[in-house]
């Protein structure tokens, strides 16, 4: 197997006395497509976001290449937050910035790059995702499906190596969802490491090189998606997965 | 209406216009200053600086400019203090404005969402370079109304400097009255003052407001 690039050593989170986070121990591979599921509250969102820095850590290290990146200050952070893309839940765009410039201004002030390459660069992730004509557009005439593949987008001219995915179809309408988790596919299958929080079971079934299952702050279980769909070695993953099944009720008129 | 009267007192309202003007330009650029610095620390939740500002913001709010101002050239002397009543003006201004400043940066870094931050801080943006390019473009779209009132508030609260002998526009009317009872050329002559002063403040502020409408709002 690949060398591991994300190592998750006893993490612990509380806010208050709320305990969210209670020892997660996960390594991640080079190239790994690792796909988070559990109920709400089982802490799945918080661990991506410890991973980037964006909530204090009470114990544990997280270590990324080998360089431990828990336990620094916001401004140390910089440094490998840029290798760490991640795209949230609700549209996180800058109101203020039109698309190309949303899409740039990262690159350009954290990384220094020129704005001719930055906005090459910007507009081929653009025709990729299919949003090229979009690229003067601000983000308030866009959907939320375009506005999550800018977002995806925007991490990807980063260069990270590393994605962080937290619910991202989540707030969209349905039929959205296919555009924005076409576009995950299509990344997971070019090597790009992702960590996925979701709750579309199809999809994580078929991106997912693991499924991890956690529940009340732990990892309950993971196995590759073949079996922990059809054979879930624990009874909370078995109840967890009954809820997203349903058998078609008998209608009235069927015997008439 | 006695028009060479007024003609002849043009001259008195000018000078006393720029004053008003002086001191209130300063009282608001230090206003802002103030209100910048304040809700920095009540955006950051820095402790004891943030229990300072808010007993700053509701002492300066629930108390009249007149108060402060008789406080500043009246009460201060007995303590040994002794400040110009122009000093007097702009530093009652300020501590004045100052709040309602504050008040308005406030509100509009509320505006903007946490998320806003989040997705800078992800981007690998330092947090100031978060806050000068991501936040605050969006936080001062949603202030600018409010900066605007205040600044026309502001403006109009000078009037009550004539309480500390200070020479503004209103002072130079109640003066005008008293000596010559010329009251309805020399009140007319006042509202005329702050309307050339005023009306231009609210026409570049309805500018601006529609300039900016889109900043912080639809993402």
């Amino acid at each position: 197997m690949a060398e591991v690039q994300l190592s998750i050593k006893n993490l612990h989170k509380s806010y208050d006395r709320l305990d969210v986070l209670k020892g997660v121990d996960l390594d991640v591979h080079k190239g790994e497509v690792v796909v988070l599921l559990g109920p709400s509250g089982c802490g799945k969102s918080t661990l991506l976001r410890c991973i980037n820095g964006l909530e204090t850590i009470n114990e544990g290290t997280i270590t990324l290449d080998g360089e431990v990146i828990s336990g620094k200050s916001q401004a140390e952070m910089s440094k490998y937050r840029q290798k760490i893309g991640m795209v949230f839940q609700s549209y996180d765009l800058f109101p203020h910035k039109n698309i190309i410039d949303n899409i740039t201004m990262a690159p350009r002030k954290v990384q220094g790059r020129d704005r001719v390459s930055a906005e090459k660069e910007a507009r081929d992730l653009l025709a990729r995702v299919g949003l090229l004509d979009k690229e003067k557009a601000f983000p308030r005439m866009l959907s939320g499906g375009q506005k999550q593949r800018v977002a995806i987008v925007r991490a990807l001219e980063m260069h990270p190596e590393m994605m962080l995915f937290d619910e991202v179809t989540a707030a969209l309408d349905p039929e959205m969802v296919r555009e924005v988790l076409d576009v995950m596919l299509e990344l997971a299958g070019q090597g790009l490491t992702m960590l996925i929080v979701t709750h579309e079971m199809a999809f994580a079934r078929a991106i997912a090189d693991r499924i991890i299952f956690m529940d009340g702050g732990h990892i309950v279980e993971q196995s590759d998606p073949e079996t922990f769909f059809t054979h879930p070695k624990t009874d909370r993953a078995k109840e967890f997965l009954e809820n997203f099944e349903f058998v078609a009720r008998k209608r009235k008129n069927d015997s008439v | 209406m006695d028009w060479t009267f007024i003609q002849e007192y043009i001259p008195m309202y000018v000078e006393a216009g720029e004053l008003t003007l002086t001191i209130g330009i300063l009282g608001i650029i230090l206003s802002i200053l103030i209100g910048m610095i304040a809700s920095a620390i009540e955006y950051y939740k820095i402790p004891v600086l943030r229990q300072i500002v808010s007993i700053y913001v509701e002492l300066s709010r629930n108390t009249p400019l007149l108060v402060q101002l008789f406080f500043l050239y009246f009460g201060l002397p007995k303590i040994g203090i002794r400040w110009s009543s122009e000093l007097c003006g702009i530093v009652g201004l300020s501590f004045l404005g100052g709040s309602y400043m504050t008040e308005a940066f406030r509100s509009g870094l509320e505006t903007v969402e946490p998320i806003q931050k989040e997705s800078a801080l992800s981007l690998g943006f330092t947090p100031l370079e978060t806050m000068i390019d991501v936040i605050l473009p969006q936080a001062l779209a949603v202030t600018v109304p409010s900066l605007v009132a205040n600044v026309i508030f502001l403006i109009k609260e000078t009037s009550v400097f004539s309480g500390i002998a200070l020479a503004d526009l209103m002072y130079v009317a109640k003066d005008l009255i008293g000596l010559y009872y010329k009251t309805p050329e020399a009140l007319s002559m006042l509202v005329l003052a702050y309307l050339i002063i005023l009306l231009p403040v609210s026409i570049i502020g309805t500018l601006l407001e529609r300039r900016l409408r889109y900043a912080g709002f639809g993402n």
